[in-house]
C-alpha cells in the first residue's frame, strides 16, 4: 500500500515537472528577447526609416508595410470568410456535398505550410497575373491563408446564435436575409472579431509566404502595386545576413509585444463571446 | 381559435397577392425576392472561394513543378543525392532526408513532453493552474516562427557550439526549435481530447479501486487515443512545413547529415533560400519540391481524418 502511494506521488511529481518545463521554455524565450530588445527600442527606432539596408535608422517603413498588408488582406478575407460561414450555417443543407467539400477544403487550406502558399502566390499573383512583388500580391496570398480561421470562427459564432432569435424575426415577417443581417450577424459579431484578431496575429508573424510575394524592398509602399518588407521579413533579413543584431532584437521585441497584445485581445473577445452566450 | 388566425392570415396573404397582381409594374413584385436570391448566390460564391483556392494552388504548383520531374525522372528527382542547380542536377534526396530527420528528432522529445503537459493540465493541476498554463501555451502558439528562429540563432546555436562542439548550426538546433514550436499543437489537441473523455469512465475506474494514475494510464489515455494521435500527426505536419525557424538554425548544407551536430537542409529551407534568384529549370525544381511537400501534407491530413473517424467509432 505504501509503495503504491509513493509511486503515485512520484508519477504526479513527474507531471508537475513536465508542466514546469513548458512554462520555463516560454518564459525564457519571452524574457530573453524582452531584456535584450527593450534597450533597442526608442521613438527614433520606431518612427525613423531604415538606412543602409537597416544597419542604421529605425524600422518605420516595415511597420507601415505590416499594417498595410494586414489591412488589405483582412478587407479581402473577412467578407469572403463571413459570407462563406453564413452560407454554410444558414443556407446550405446539413451534410450536403457542397458544404462537406467547403469544410474539407478549409481544413486542408489550414494545414498547408506557408512556404507552399508563398510558391503559389509567386507563380499565380506575382507572375501569372503580373502583379509583381507587391502589397496586393502579398495580401491576396495572406487572405487565402487566413480564410479558414475567419470562416471557422464565424461559423462557430453563427451556430451559437439561438434558434429562437431567427424564429422570432421570421415570425415578425422579416425575410431570411433581413433576419440574418439584422439579427444573426449582430449577435455573432464577437465571434467574428475573435477570428479577425487571430488573423492579425498570423499576418504579423508571417514571413515565408510574404518574402516570395511582397518582396523585401525597404522603401515606403505608396500604393497596392508597390513592393513591401514587413517587420517579420525585416527581422529575418537582419538576423540571417548579420546586418544588425541590435535592431533585430528591437524588431523581435516589437513583434512579440504585438503578439502578446493580440493574444490578450483575442482572449478578451473569446470570453465576451462565451459571456454573451451564457446570458442567452 | 388557432384555425381562425391561420385562416385570417392566409386570407390576408391572398389579398396582398391579388393586390400585387393588379399592379401595373409587374417587375417590382419580384424585386425583393431577387435581392434575397442574389445574396444567397453571392454567399454561395464566397463559400466556393476556398474550393477555388485549393484547385488553383494545386494546378499552379504542379503545372510549374511536374514538367521538371518528368525531365529528370521521378526516381532520379527523389533519390538523387546531388542538388547542384549550376550543373543542372536536381536531386532532392538530401533535403527529403533532412526534413524527415529534423521532424522526427523534434517529435522524439516534443511528443512525450507535450502529452505529459496535456495530462498535467487536464488531470493533475488544479483548474486555475491548468487554465493559466493553457493561456501560456496559446501565447507560445502565437509567437511567429521567425522569432523562434531568431531565438535559436542567438541562444541555442551558440550554446551547442560551445558546449557540444561543431558549428552549432545543426540538426539538433533545428530539433530543439521545431519541438518548441509544435508543443502547443500537441498539448492543446491532446488536452481537449483528454478533457472530452466522459467523467463516468474515470469515476468507474476509481470506484473499482484503481488509483488516479492507474485510471489515467488504463482508462483515460486509451479513451483519448485518437485525439492524441491526431495531435501528433498535426504536430508532424507543422514541423515538416515549417520554414523560417529551421532555415535560421540548421546551417543548410545540402548533404545528408552524419550526426545530430551536422548541418542539414530541409525541403522548405531549400525553397526559401533559392527562390529569390532561381529561374528556368532551377525554379521549376523548387516548385517540384513544393509539390512533394504538398503531397506529404495532404497525406497527413487524410490520416488525421481517418484517425478522427476511428475515434468516433471507438466512442460509439
Amino acid at each position: 500500500m505504501l509503495t503504491n502511494n509513493t509511486r503515485e506521488k512520484f508519477i504526479k511529481a513527474f507531471f508537475w515537472l513536465a508542466g514546469l518545463i513548458i512554462v520555463t521554455i516560454l518564459f525564457i524565450i519571452i524574457a530573453y528577447i524582452a531584456i535584450k530588445g527593450v534597450s533597442a527600442i526608442s521613438l527614433d527606432f520606431i518612427f525613423e526609416a531604415p538606412r543602409r539596408a537597416g544597419k542604421e535608422g529605425g524600422i518605420w517603413t516595415t511597420i507601415v508595410s505590416t499594417v498595410y498588408l494586414t489591412l488589405v488582406s483582412l478587407i479581402i478575407a473577412v467578407p469572403l470568410g463571413v459570407g462563406s460561414a453564413i452560407h454554410l450555417e444558414e443556407y446550405a443543407p446539413r451534410r450536403s456535398w457542397f458544404a462537406n467539400l467547403v469544410n474539407l477544403t478549409a481544413e486542408t487550406l489550414a494545414g498547408i505550410p506557408s512556404i507552399v502558399f508563398g510558391l503559389f502566390g509567386f507563380v499565380f499573383f506575382v507572375i501569372f497575373l503580373q502583379m509583381g512583388w507587391s502589397i496586393i500580391s502579398g495580401s491576396l496570398t495572406m487572405a487565402i491563408m487566413i480564410l479558414p480561421t475567419i470562416t471557422r470562427t464565424a461559423q462557430e459564432a453563427i451556430l451559437a446564435v439561438p434558434a429562437e432569435y431567427r424564429e422570432n424575426s421570421l415570425a415578425l415577417g422579416a425575410s431570411k436575409w433581413q433576419t440574418i443581417s439584422r439579427v444573426v450577424l449582430p449577435s455573432a459579431v464577437p465571434g467574428i472579431i475573435t477570428g479577425i484578431i487571430l488573423s492579425i496575429g498570423r499576418a504579423v508573424g508571417e514571413t515565408a509566404a510574404l518574402i516570395l510575394t511582397a518582396g523585401s524592398s525597404l522603401g515606403m509602399p505608396e500604393g497596392l502595386l508597390d513592393p513591401a518588407r514587413t517587420m517579420s521579413v525585416h527581422l529575418y533579413i537582419l538576423a540571417m545576413e548579420g546586418i544588425s543584431m541590435d535592431r533585430a532584437f528591437g524588431t523581435a521585441f516589437l513583434i512579440i509585444g504585438l503578439i502578446v497584445i493580440i493574444n490578450y485581445l483575442a482572449n478578451l473577445s473569446l470570453r465576451r463571446m462565451s459571456y454573451v452566450n451564457r446570458q442567452i | 381559435m388557432g384555425k381562425l388566425i391561420v385562416n385570417g392570415l392566409s386570407a390576408g396573404a391572398v389579398k396582398v397577392n391579388s393586390e400585387e397582381k393588379n399592379r401595373p409594374h409587374g417587375r417590382q413584385r419580384f424585386q425583393p425576392l431577387n435581392i434575397e436570391r442574389g445574396i444567397e448566390f453571392l454567399l454561395k460564391l464566397s463559400a466556393a472561394t476556398a474550393i477555388l483556392a485549393i484547385i488553383l494552388i494545386t494546378i499552379f504548383i504542379f503545372a510549374r513543378g511536374i514538367p521538371l520531374i518528368f525531365k529528370t525522372g521521378l526516381i532520379d528527382f527523389i533519390f538523387n543525392l546531388k542538388w547542384s542547380p549550376t550543373h543542372g542536377s536536381y536531386g532532392i534526396a538530401a533535403m527529403l532526408v533532412g526534413s524527415l530527420v529534423v521532424t522526427l528528432s523534434s517529435l522524439i522529445w516534443a511528443v512525450p513532453l507535450g502529452i505529459s503537459g496535456a495530462i498535467f493540465m487536464a488531470e493533475i493541476a488544479p483548474p486555475r493552474i491548468g487554465n493559466m498554463l493553457g493561456r501560456m501555451v496559446e501565447l507560445l502558439a502565437g509567437i511567429p516562427s521567425v522569432v523562434f528562429g531568431f531565438f535559436g540563432l542567438i541562444v541555442i546555436v551558440p550554446f551547442i557550439r560551445t558546449h557540444l562542439g561543431g558549428n552549432g548550426m545543426s540538426v539538433l538546433a533545428g530539433a530543439i526549435i521545431l519541438g518548441i514550436m509544435i508543443l502547443p499543437t500537441i498539448i492543446s489537441i491532446s488536452r481537449d481530447s483528454i478533457l472530452s473523455v466522459p467523467a463516468e469512465y474515470k469515476e468507474g475506474s476509481l470506484a473499482l479501486g484503481a488509483t488516479h494514475m492507474q485510471s489515467i494510464k488504463g482508462v483515460i489515455l486509451p479513451a483519448a487515443r485518437s485525439g492524441i494521435i491526431t495531435a501528433i500527426i498535426l504536430g508532424m505536419g507543422r514541423a515538416i512545413g515549417e520554414t523560417m525557424a529551421v532555415v535560421m538554425v540548421t546551417g543548410n548544407s545540402t548533404m545528408i547529415p552524419g550526426s545530430i551536430l551536422s548541418p542539414v537542409r530541409t525541403m522548405t529551407s531549400n525553397i526559401v533560400l533559392e527562390m529569390g534568384y532561381a529561374s528556368g529549370d532551377h525554379q521549376a525544381a523548387l516548385f517540384a519540391t513544393g509539390a512533394v511537400l504538398f503531397i506529404f501534407i495532404v497525406i497527413l491530413n487524410l490520416v488525421v481524418n481517418i484517425s478522427i473517424k476511428a475515434g468516433k467509432n471507438y466512442a460509439n
